[in-house]
């Protein structure tokens, strides 16, 4: 199965839970996967030092243009829905940075001038995070990193995307705001965790991720993190929109102090492993009964 | 003109409050909110909606089965696997139009999605521009050139000496979008693990695009070892750290009322909050407002 995790914005406590649902589930013995598909920031190894033991390169294609065969028709440079071809004075110009790779151009031109050449613009890596504290199972880790100065991240994630494992219990942690990378991350997963935070703008945030999800019809989630007493309005306002609390984890500088060096909930504090695993068990029934949105 | 974009590589660290509290300080500023995916500044800010418009960016294909051969063409060509059993997946078409040009029934069209809302408003501290994306909508990154072109153009039609932008998360196509062009990058970054991890790349991204870059450590005595390590880092790469704001809970409380930190906070925040804003000023080349001198 396949749960994402995303949050509207940033710094609510993504890569927490994406991360101790990790060690919370490989510690009772499950295979279990975590993607991070933040590519931008990607954060969830500083937490796990996960031993990485392969790394490819992501490309796109961009087109170029051989001058020689181009008779400046101009077809490509009217089909791309990009602008990324210009015809500038007698030759034909290329925006890498604003090209999709729909490969449209090369298709299309009738004197076959376009040729693809394939840019790097990020990588994929792949290892191993060796079984934590409570022995049970390794967890199989991948991240993708997106280059700098690079504009497109959602081919990274559907790179990404590739290594979801069958029988594995899948955890793909989303990229803040409910952009195109986190629509690619979260589209066809089983379930979606929300994580949020009890601010006017952890709900303003949380309303727009709930938008994404509905969007996507997914059945979906909240955690409720750096929680205050009575939610600062979240947890009435969950209910009276239909969407269940599966976990509130309260606001505490001691875990405040974990995350900062670090550290995990779930291996620092005992008891937060059975609450990870109860949040779990909350989750899997959607599965079972077929996706029915909770 | 001058244009200051506020950025902090990940959510989180207090980069809203940080820019509210320095437009509040300029007294007179343009204002442009340029975290689209997750737009706060208006909760503080609160502007008066003076106009907005539809904002249609990105297109999705749509095949009507009526006309559908099923021959397989516009599958063979779409490269984001976006049609499965000749229909078309919304979130994972990319607008290319290749399938509609290769149709050869002429059964596939393209569909703009529900409009993305462009706001212009008026808040105490000068005018603002902020944008709601509609649902679906994935070119954040031209939603972002769309509200900084209207900032922009507003700005200098109506005289404003400083643009402030409050910029978007990651290093992506989005905050590219808010940084290229800008005077000076104000990197608001906590001392965590990941939060310096995320200050490297964010500073890496605004050198890539030669925008000097300025750090901000915020709640900068939640972890001591971390804010050293930053302090370090910074150092190495010649990047200043202009202020360092412990966690304070005025501070805290103002985001939770959807207040401006100013209106809340007194003697240290605010003055730490002044200093942070004469910085700046003193950087980007522009007199520190008597507002933000005053003590
Ligand atoms: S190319 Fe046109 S006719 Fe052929 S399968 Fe696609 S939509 Fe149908
Ligand atoms: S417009 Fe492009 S991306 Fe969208 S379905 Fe057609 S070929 Fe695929």
């Amino acid at each position: 199965m396949v749960i994402a995790v995303a949050s509207g914005k940033g710094g609510t406590g993504k890569t927490l839970v994406a991360v101790n649902l990790a060690l919370a589930l490989a510690g009772e013995g499950l295979e279990v996967r975590l993607i991070d598909c933040d590519v931008e920031e990607p954060n969830d190894h500083l937490f796990l030092q996960p031993e990485i033991r392969s790394s490819e390169r992501v490309e796109l294609t961009v087109p170029r243009i051989d001058p020689d065969k181009c008779d400046l028709c101009r077809i490509c440079v009217d089909f791309c829905a990009y602008n990324a071809l210009a015809l500038a004075g007698d030759r034909i110009m290329v925006f890498d940075e604003l090209c999709h790779a729909c490969g449209g151009c090369s298709l299309l031109c009738p004197r076959e001038a376009v040729r693809e050449e394939p840019v790097p613009i990020g990588r994929v890596e792949c290892g191993l995070v060796k079984a934590g504290k409570y022995g049970g199972a390794d967890i199989s880790f991948c991240h993708g990193i997106l280059d700098i100065g690079e504009p497109k991240a959602t081919p990274i994630v559907r790179r990404l995307k590739e290594r979801i494992g069958e029988g594995a219990v899948n955890i793909l942690d989303g990229g803040p705001g409910s952009g195109c990378p986190v629509m690619e991350t979260v589209r066809g997963a089983d379930y979606c965790l929300l994580v949020t935070e009890p601010t006017q703008f952890g709900l303003h945030d949380l309303r727009m991720a709930l938008e994404m999800v509905r969007e996507l019809d997914i059945p979906h989630g909240v955690v409720i993190n750096k929680y205050i007493l009575g939610g600062g309005g979240l947890d009435t306002w969950c209910a009276e929109n239909g969407v269940p609390v599966l976990l509130r984890i309260a606001y505490k500088r001691e875990y405040a102090s974990l995350y900062s060096r670090g550290l995990n909930l779930v291996e620092e504090v005992p008891e937060w492993r059975e609450r990870f695993l109860r949040m779990f068990r909350k989750i899997v029934p959607n599965k079972v009964e077929g996706g029915a949105r909770a | 003109m001058k244009q200051l974009v506020v950025l902090s590589g990940k959510g989180g660290t207090g980069k809203t409050t940080v820019a509210a509290a320095l437009v509040e300080l300029a007294g007179r500023a343009m204002i442009a909110d340029c975290d689209v995916e997750a737009p706060n500044l208006h909760l503080l800010l609160k502007p008066e909606i003076t106009k907005s418009y539809t904002l249609n960016v990105s297109r999705k294909a749509s095949i009507d089965p009526e006309r559908c051969t099923r021959c397989g063409d516009c599958v063979e060509a779409c490269r984001f696997e976006a049609i499965r059993e000749f229909r078309v997946e919304r979130h994972a078409c990319e607008g290319c139009v290749l399938c509609a040009r290769l149709c050869p029934a002429g059964a596939i069209s393209m569909e703009e999605p529900e409009g993305t809302e462009v706001f212009m408003g008026e808040t105490p501290y000068g005018e603002m521009v902020w944008a709601r994306l509609a649902v679906g909508e994935e070119a954040s990154g031209k939603v972002v050139s769309r509200v900084r072109m209207e900032a922009q153009a507003a700005a200098v039609e109506k005289g404003y000496q400083l643009l402030v932008i409050d910029g978007s998360p990651g290093i992506g196509c989005p905050v590219i979008a808010s940084v290229t062009g800008a005077d000076l990058a104000l990197m608001v970054a906590e001392p965590t693990l990941s939060g310096r991890h995320d200050l490297l790349r964010a500073l890496e991204t605004a050198a890539f695009f030669r925008i000097p870059s300025l750090v901000c450590l915020n709640k900068c005595d939640i972890n001591v070892e971390e804010a050293e390590r930053i302090k370090e880092e910074c150092a190495s790469l010649g990047v200043e750290v202009v202020a360092e704001i412990p966690y304070l809970e005025e501070l805290a409380e103002a985001a939770r009322l959807c207040m401006t930190p100013l209106e809340v906070a007194e003697g240290e925040a605010a003055r730490l909050l002044r200093r942070l804003h004469e910085k700046v000023m003193e950087r980007i080349g522009l007199p520190a407002s008597q507002k933000g001198t005053l003590h």
